[in-house]
């Protein structure tokens, strides 16, 4: 993206374009194309694949809505879900959903264990 | 059909008929195939942008299904930039809760590699704190602003005030030890950052300062892929043209300078990146329609020629969006439509 304020970029791009992130699978898959190096169409299939869902639900936001309530992988309306993962809890049940090692997740893994160890 | 509706590139509303915006994207992409020495649209991609323009709505967006990734420059500074009393981590919430964003980006108020340095504790720290509160991938951001090396600011003698004098020697001295400076502090910054758990790291704005600048970042990336070879590195550009500011430096063999986005992403990729960021730059001469399809040309061709995931840049001034701060959502929804859709594009 770039320069401009956030109505008339973040927002607009997001709306014209972007997939929606935590209101959709949109940080799934940006974390496909950033830990992989997939094109988008290769990101976008991995996903669905791992989510059992077609490509065009990941940008739908009922569609994923339920679906990470179901999967437990962080929503955007936490305060109506007591109890559910937030923040580093989701991510690292996304790590282990979708295959892949996130860098802050084996951080706090290695944190945890030293902690546990001593 | 009537009049259309759009904009110049520096913002301002015009009225186009049909043969004024067909002449206007058949000249856009002309330009960009004539300087790139790459394929202009065909008729079919053409005509798709007509009638992107020809809709009457004061907004457009991709068909379903068509929806990719968004990763952002300074995302963290968009919301102080406003006026919006915000801490960093806040920031970063507003846009992972509010604003549907896909990635974040942590940054400093300076946005450039070097003056991070001195600061590097608070800034690992920070990024330690909001990754603990945030779901969304998150990338450090920062400039490699090669300018910030020269006098008085930096160590270097300045290049811009060697070359009026004749000293062209003494120039490319400076400048190649600019590079040197440059990318040590990138590598120390990004590998801290790294080590706190970012997710990636985006050079933003790389080439600004020329042919030395699009180097020295070549030079840190290939560094960081060696050293975290999984690290997401993302390269995002701050023109279409590599200015040849030295003229003689190469990567890989190749000479930097003169290179266009499709020549400048092979280099990108054999560095180590795995996010590429082209920018087009928008001219305020033209219209929205004609600084589009150029736009479209220039990326469809680097898309064309990329194995990795490509990102356009499309802010104020780049990938067709005018030249304006508050840019308006017209221009903004077709620009992302029309680049999203012609070029393939992977992100933005």
């Amino acid at each position: 993206m770039g320069v401009g304020d956030p109505a008339g970029m973040a927002s607009a791009h997001n709306t014209a374009s972007g997939m929606g992130g935590m209101r959709t699978a949109g940080d799934l898959v940006a974390r496909m194309q950033m830990s992989r190096g997939m094109k988008i169409k290769e990101a976008k299939e991995y996903v669905a694949n791992k989510l059992k869902v077609s490509v065009s639900d990941l940008a739908d936001p009922v569609v994923m809505n339920e679906m990470r309530d179901d999967l437990d992988i962080g929503m955007v309306s936490t305060s109506l879900f007591p109890g559910s993962a937030k923040g580093i809890e989701a991510k690292l049940r996304i790590a282990e959903l979708l295959d892949i090692e996130i860098n802050c997740v084996n951080k706090f893994r290695d944190k945890i264990g030293r902690a546990l160890r001593a | 059909m009537g009049k259309t509706y759009t904009r110049m590139g520096d913002g301002s509303v015009i009225e186009l008929s049909e043969s004024e915006l067909k002449r206007d994207l058949e000249e856009g992409t002309r330009d960009a195939a004539e300087r790139g020495r790459i394929p202009p649209l065909c008729e079919d991609e053409l005509s798709y942008l007509f009638d992107i323009y020809s809709i009457p709505y004061r907004f457009v967006s991709v068909d379903r299904g068509n929806e990719v990734v968004l990763t952002y420059d300074a995302a963290t500074l968009k919301i102080r930039r406003v006026g919006v009393l915000t801490h960093r981590i806040q920031s970063l919430q507003i846009y992972e809760k509010l604003l549907g964003a896909d990635t974040l980006e942590f940054d400093h108020v300076d946005y450039s590699f070097k003056p991070v340095k001195p600061i590097i504790a608070y800034e690992q720290t920070e990024l330690e704190q909001a990754l603990l509160v945030t779901t969304i991938p998150m990338f450090y951001g920062a400039m490699p602003n090669l300018g910030s090396y020269t006098q008085p600011d930096g160590p270097c003698l300045n290049p811009m005030e060697l070359l009026p004098m004749g000293k062209i020697t003494e120039a490319r001295a400076a400048q190649e030890e600019m590079v040197e400076h440059a990318v040590k502090d990138m590598v120390n910054v990004a590998s801290a950052m790294y080590e706190s758990g970012a997710d990636g790291i985006n050079f933003d704005t790389t080439g600004a300062a020329g042919d030395t600048d699009f180097l020295a970042t070549l030079r840190a990336v290939e560094i960081l892929r060696k050293k975290y070879p999984q690290m997401c590195i993302e390269v995002g550009m701050a023109g279409e043209f590599i200015l040849g500011m030295h003229g003689e430096l190469t990567y890989d063999g190749v000479r930097v300078a003169g290179l266009y986005p499709h020549k400048q992403v092979e280099l990108v990729e054999k560095a180590g990146a795995t996010i590429y960021g082209p920018a087009i730059n928008t001219n305020t001469d033209e219209s929205c329609p004609w600084n589009i399809a150029r736009a479209a040309t220039f990326t469809k061709a680097c898309v064309e020629n990329s194995h990795i995931p490509v990102h356009a840049d499309m802010g104020m001034g780049v990938g067709g969006i005018p030249v304006v701060d508050q840019p308006p959502v017209d221009a903004v929804s077709r620009a992302s439509k029309a680049m999203v859709e012609i070029a393939r594009l992977d992100g933005l």
